[in-house]
């Protein structure tokens, strides 16, 4: 079992942040600048589009004790373009990480039980290709972590993992509030550089 | 009416537009957000702006500073006394660079204001373009938001959302980035809109009325409480709302320097100045107090002290509008999330009218042990060389403490902050939390700016004034009226004074020598004079403040005199220094 609910002895442990935000440029770099600033590492990181359009939501780990978080938090609600924020303890929270394994098909078609590879790590092969094949699980780190192992005597070639995605148990979510939002005051799209490709079309010196 | 109209006709015809330019437009938005004066310095990536502004003589004063960073500190100084929005223009690039310090030292003490900069062509944007710097990436930290504008019609809304942020809730600099392309490009231009809402943003907590309750419930109760007042109040324009409740709680009262001026100096329950270098009473009192009353103060380090040492006996209320500031320092028993203007009212409602007579009384007896052991001699000394206090106290009996002092960082600015009176409101200009040397003299013309009618004082050492003294040029061209007074010491005086009592006196680098700073002044056609004797002082100074223009004072003081009381860092505030 995971060992990461427990507080440890310096009060540190796992919390997962959820932050919406306005869908804009530089807001990334507005919250990473709080953590380092802090000298605060993030563990791992996911930002994506929410179930409300112009809204994003980020999912930042970071390993710290409460007070910190807390007070993290509060800095990260502070931006102009941060709608809301809320942190959990693991036990809070239902959380996924996907990864993907690639593995010479050769040796794995011929030295290894892949049915049962694949059925007792609830892996599934996404691409099969001559030279290689890709399989991916989705579970807790120690999970992927697992088949890591089981796969690396079959000459493992390449290993990449997601970030934490969260879903909080308690609650309904912001998902209320956030459609209203969106209903009574649309997000703005963003303006991308439309000029960027145009060169000297648009204007010179 | 003409407003209904008005209405009408907004619904059944389209919006009436002109075409104009993003330069135009931006002219345009300034003046709706009622700006009159803008500190900038032009460049070829803001050129177009400036070529606009040529037609707006009128309604926009621009004022040409030396350097960039004085545009700044020149627009923070005239937000600072006028209560405004500050506006400083720079173009793209070393323009931008240089608006760095200003931006942080805005940040980090609230004060509101608006940067423009010009951008390169948006095609060239990331291509290392001449005279381009990724200005949105550099200003993220030092800024309450940024933005780059890369399309004119995005002008209007990104200025209103700018003036909005910058001014409300907690103040704080606001820098907006025009591509030149978005400059020049002429679109349909559908007048102003000031921004009162943006949906990510609150700019104030929603007041909790069991908050007010338990505080008030605490207050009534308290046998020793002690209020600690900082910026929010005169942020939050409740000077009026602060003084009801401390007249009403009869609580004293004691101040950061960024507080100074929210309630008369001599007031009667204003125990006088906070933290490192503050007054004896007031440091001592935070650790024998039972409750502590903390409004609009953010608990930095120089006010604290020794944070595991600092108030540990009290229960802590503290008001504040930016809740990321509640718990930060020092915990909270109560926390009062909001403006001040609007939660002392509810607070003073409530709370019993008393006179804390004896727990006053200890404050007046610590008075005493400053004054006798320590005042009386740095405002009334007889021989000796003359001292920092002693030049303040003299300009305070001329100025009956009606002056703007603003000034630059070190151990002058500690002794103006102790020993300047201040009766109004916005009339201690001063660095406090990023502690810029080089703030003051810009800062004093924005200050003059801010506020014409009132006598501007800028107190400088002479190690700060050389790090902008560029901007004698912007008092010459604009002949703003601001008396500089120098308190040259021949040294970094702060720094030595560390170095003697922290460093064994090893004074490396702390020596500085200075140019003839009235002959300065003179090629710059500024009337000067310097001092080095007692005799002269009252004269000198009656002298710099009846001149009809801007006048450059220099005041020859003691060379190894040192600002005490002190707390020297890592102690508690209860363990102050008198000597
Ligand atoms: C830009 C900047 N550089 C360095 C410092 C560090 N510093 C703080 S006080 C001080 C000495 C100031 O000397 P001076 O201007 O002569 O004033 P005095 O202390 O003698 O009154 C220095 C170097 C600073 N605050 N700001």
């Amino acid at each position: 079992m995971s060992n990461s609910n427990e507080i440890e002895l310096n009060g540190k442990q796992e919390f997962t942040i959820t932050a919406y935000t306005e869908n804009r440029i530089g807001i990334l770099n507005r919250i990473a600048i709080i953590f380092s600033r802090r000298k605060i590492n993030i563990e791992s990181l996911n930002t994506s589009p929410s179930e409300i359009e112009h809204i994003h939501r980020f999912n930042i780990l970071i390993h710290e004790t409460e007070e910190v978080v807390r007070k993290l938090c509060r800095q990260i609600e502070k931006q102009v373009e941060v709608l809301k924020v809320y942190y959990n303890t693991n036990e809070d929270i239902i959380w996924q990480e996907m990864a993907l394994y690639k593995v010479p098909t050769d040796t794995i078609a011929e030295r290894a039980p892949v049915e049962r590879l694949l059925r007792e790590f609830g892996a599934r092969a996404v691409v099969i290709r001559k030279d290689y094949t890709v399989f991916e699980t989705t579970g807790h780190r120690e999970e992927t972590d697992k088949l890591i192992e089981v796969l690396q005597p079959y000459g493992l070639i390449e290993f990449v993992r997601s970030a934490r995605v969260a879903i909080i148990k308690d609650s309904e979510g912001f998902n209320r509030k956030l459609r209203e939002f969106e209903r009574r005051e649309p997000g703005e799209e963003v303006i991308e550089n439309e000029f960027l490709d145009k060169e000297k079309n648009v204007f010179t010196m | 009416m003409d407003t209904a109209q008005e209405v009408t006709n907004t619904l059944t015809e389209p919006k009436k537009t002109t075409n104009v330019s993003g330069s135009v437009a931006l002219l345009e938005g300034l003046i709706a957000e009622g700006t009159d004066t803008i500190f900038g310095y032009p460049g070829g990536a803001i050129m177009p702006i400036y070529d606009a502004l040529y037609d707006y003589n009128d309604k926009l004063k621009h004022i040409l500073v030396r350097h960039e960073q004085g545009a700044t500190h020149a627009a923070q100084g005239y937000a600072r006394t006028s209560g405004k929005v500050g506006v400083a223009f720079a173009t793209s690039g070393p323009g931008a660079t240089n608006l760095v310090t200003g931006l942080a030292d805005a940040q980090i003490d609230s004060t509101p204001m608006v940067c423009i900069t010009g951008q390169v062509f948006a095609h060239l944007l990331g291509t290392d373009a001449f005279q381009e710097t990724d200005v949105i990436n550099i200003t993220t930290p030092v800024t309450k938001w940024n933005y780059q504008v890369t399309d004119a019609s995005e002008i209007p809304a990104v200025l209103a959302k700018a003036f909005y942020i910058a001014r409300s809730g907690r103040p704080g600099p606001v820098l907006i980035d025009i591509t030149k392309n978005a400059q020049l490009q002429m679109f349909d231009y559908e007048g102003y809109t000031p921004c009162e809402h943006i949906r990510s943003y609150r700019p104030k907590p929603v007041v909790r009325k069991e908050y007010i309750e338990q505080a008030a419930a605490m207050i009534n109760t308290a046998k020793k409480p002690f209020i600690l007042f900082g910026q929010g109040v005169l942020l939050g324009s409740a000077e009026q709302e602060f003084k009801a409740f401390v007249e009403k709680s009869g609580i004293p009262a004691a101040w950061t320097i960024m507080g100074a001026g929210a309630i008369p100096t001599d007031h009667p329950l204003n125990v006088g100045m906070l933290g490192m270098h503050g007054n004896y009473g007031p440091n001592v009192q935070t650790n024998a107090c039972d409750v502590l009353i903390a409004i609009g103060m953010r608990f930095d380090d120089r006010v604290t002290g020794r944070l595991d040492k600092y108030a540990k006996q009290a229960k802590v209320i503290h008001l504040d509008i930016d809740p990321a500031e509640i718990d930060k320092n020092v915990k909270a028993d109560v926390p009062v999330w909001g403006d001040c203007k609007e939660t002392l009212p509810l607070l003073t409602e409530l709370i019993e009218e008393k006179k804390h007579t004896d727990w006053l009384a200890e404050f007046r007896a610590y008075d005493k042990i400053e004054q006798d052991t320590l005042i009386q001699k740095e405002l009334n000394p007889t021989e000796g060389e003359m001292t920092m206090g002693e030049v303040i106290h003299q300009l305070n009996v001329l100025t009956k403490g009606e002056a703007v002092i603003v000034t630059d960082v070190g151990q002058h600015q500690m002794v103006a902050c102790r020993y300047a009176k201040f009766n109004n409101s916005r009339s201690n200009i001063t660095s406090g939390g990023l502690g810029t040397m080089g703030f003051g003299l810009p800062a004093a013309i924005g200050a003059k700016f801010g506020t014409p009618d009132k006598t501007v004082v800028a107190v400088i050492g002479d190690g700060g004034f050389q790090m902008t003294l560029q901007e004698l040029g912007t008092i010459m061209q604009t002949e703003v009226n601001v008396k500089i007074l120098i308190l040259n010491n021949r040294f970094l005086g702060m720094v030595r004074q560390w170095q003697q009592l922290f460093h064994e006196k090893r004074y490396s680098f702390v020596n500085i020598t200075s140019p003839d700073f009235v002959k300065l002044a003179d090629s710059y056609y500024i009337a000067g004079k310097r001092i080095d004797e007692r005799a002269q002082l009252t004269g000198a100074l009656e002298e710099m403040l009846n001149h009809p223009g801007s006048f450059l004072l220099e005041v020859m003081v003691a060379q190894e005199h040192n600002v005490f009381p002190m707390v020297p860092q890592g102690m508690s505030v209860a363990e102050i220094r008198l000597k």
